[in-house]
């Protein structure tokens, strides 16, 4: 029978009704990753519109040093994400963000090491990485939610906009955004960032929650009544996958 | 042990070589996403192409990494890889379309 026959073959014989499995993956894996592709379409679109709204506004063609905020032209990005906690006042540019990146990219390592761990059948090691994985994808939503909250409010000086309010143009200072108004840059800038950003950081949330019940049913023997760790693999993949959108929000969102 | 266990799981000894594996690519991810930082602070603004080329193809290099190693598909059979990777052809072809599509509509507003 198939080689893999520790996690597939549990009922011999009868793999997929055909004796055989597609792809020489399990019914689930195979599920999984045809829903990340669906999943991987999604973003793609979204991150996509950025792009196609980004090129159909004026981008900014001073340069970075007499950058202002205006709503005239597309901000550049190092410019609206300079804020660190703690450190108020102080400019320092995608630093944040960049910590961010590594806190999931490390949530990541942790969790494949989850993995490797539950092919062994080791419940210590894979209680222990999928704790470090749950800490790091909390920590990664604890600082989204102070990037949201230091967007939404904004700077302390905001930028100055003229809108014609009953026929008058009358000049508002804004301070911070929302989905009609931001002081960064034209509405849908903002718009953007809370669905694009938004959208991810839900993914996490729903990430974080079937980490912990994998932790759980590992810590309660689950996974060793049933004989094997296979959907420790199986969430991982939603995992990495989130990892892996994060790293093209990055580049395109904050980079670019 | 439970008693009522049909399979019996054993414990068996961790692979240093496979961990050791793991810990390099993550390495590597690490090492890049810093380039990223290091081309976005030190090429200056003038070189916006080049920049967001090295970007992208720094973005697919970490993402052939996840994808290939985290994500083991690099492992999978040969159907199962192309099966994912060529549906993301039309990806591309959304990109480049609506790209151009943004371009015009800058010109006509």
């Amino acid at each position: 029978m198939a080689s893999t026959a520790t996690v597939v073959g549990s009922q011999s014989g009868n793999l997929w009704k055909g004796g055989k499995s597609p792809f020489q993956a399990s019914y689930g894996k195979l599920m999984m990753w045809f829903f990340l592709v669906s999943d991987a379409f999604t973003f793609s679109a979204l991150l996509i519109t950025y792009g196609l709204i980004r090129f159909s506004n004026p981008a900014y063609t001073g340069t970075v040093e007499d950058f202002q905020f205006s709503q005239e032209w597309w901000p550049i990005p190092e410019k609206v994400f300079e804020a660190v906690p703690f450190l108020h006042g102080v400019p320092l540019p995608l630093v944040f963000v960049g910590i961010m990146t590594f806190i999931l990219i490390l949530s990541s390592v942790t969790m494949v090491l989850a993995v490797e761990a539950g092919h062994r059948n080791d419940r210590k090691a894979v209680e222990k990485w999928m704790l470090w994985t749950i800490l790091g994808g909390l920590t990664f939503l604890g600082c989204q939610a102070w990037e949201w909250s230091h967007f939404i409010h904004g700077t302390d000086l905001g930028t100055s906009a003229r809108f014609l309010i009953n026929g008058e143009w009358i000049t508002q200072t804004i301070h911070g955004a929302n989905l009609t108004v931001n002081e960064y840059g034209p509405p849908p800038f903002a718009a953007l960032f809370f669905f694009i950003t938004g959208f991810h950081g839900t993914h996490v949330l729903s990430g974080v929650l079937l980490n912990f019940l994998i932790f759980y049913r590992a810590a309660t023997g689950y996974y060793d009544r049933r004989g094997h760790y296979e959907m420790v693999e199986k969430v991982g993949l939603y995992w990495h996958f989130v990892d892996l959108v994060w790293v093209f929000v990055f580049t395109f969102f904050y980079l670019v | 042990m439970q008693s009522e266990e049909t399979n019996k799981v054993v414990v068996q000894p961790a692979d240093k070589e496979k961990i050791r594996k793991i810990w390099k690519v993550a390495l590597i991810l690490g090492v890049v996403t810093a380039c990223e930082f290091a081309v976005a602070f030190i090429l200056p603004p003038e070189y916006r192409m080049i920049k967001i080329v090295t970007f992208i193809m720094m973005t697919i290099v970490k993402a052939f990494y996840i994808v290939a190693e985290f994500m083991h598909l690099g492992h999978e059979a040969k159907s199962l890889i192309y099966s994912i990777l060529i549906p993301m052809a039309f990806v591309v072809w959304l990109l480049i379309a609506l790209i151009v599509e943004g371009g015009s509509i800058l010109i006509v507003r």
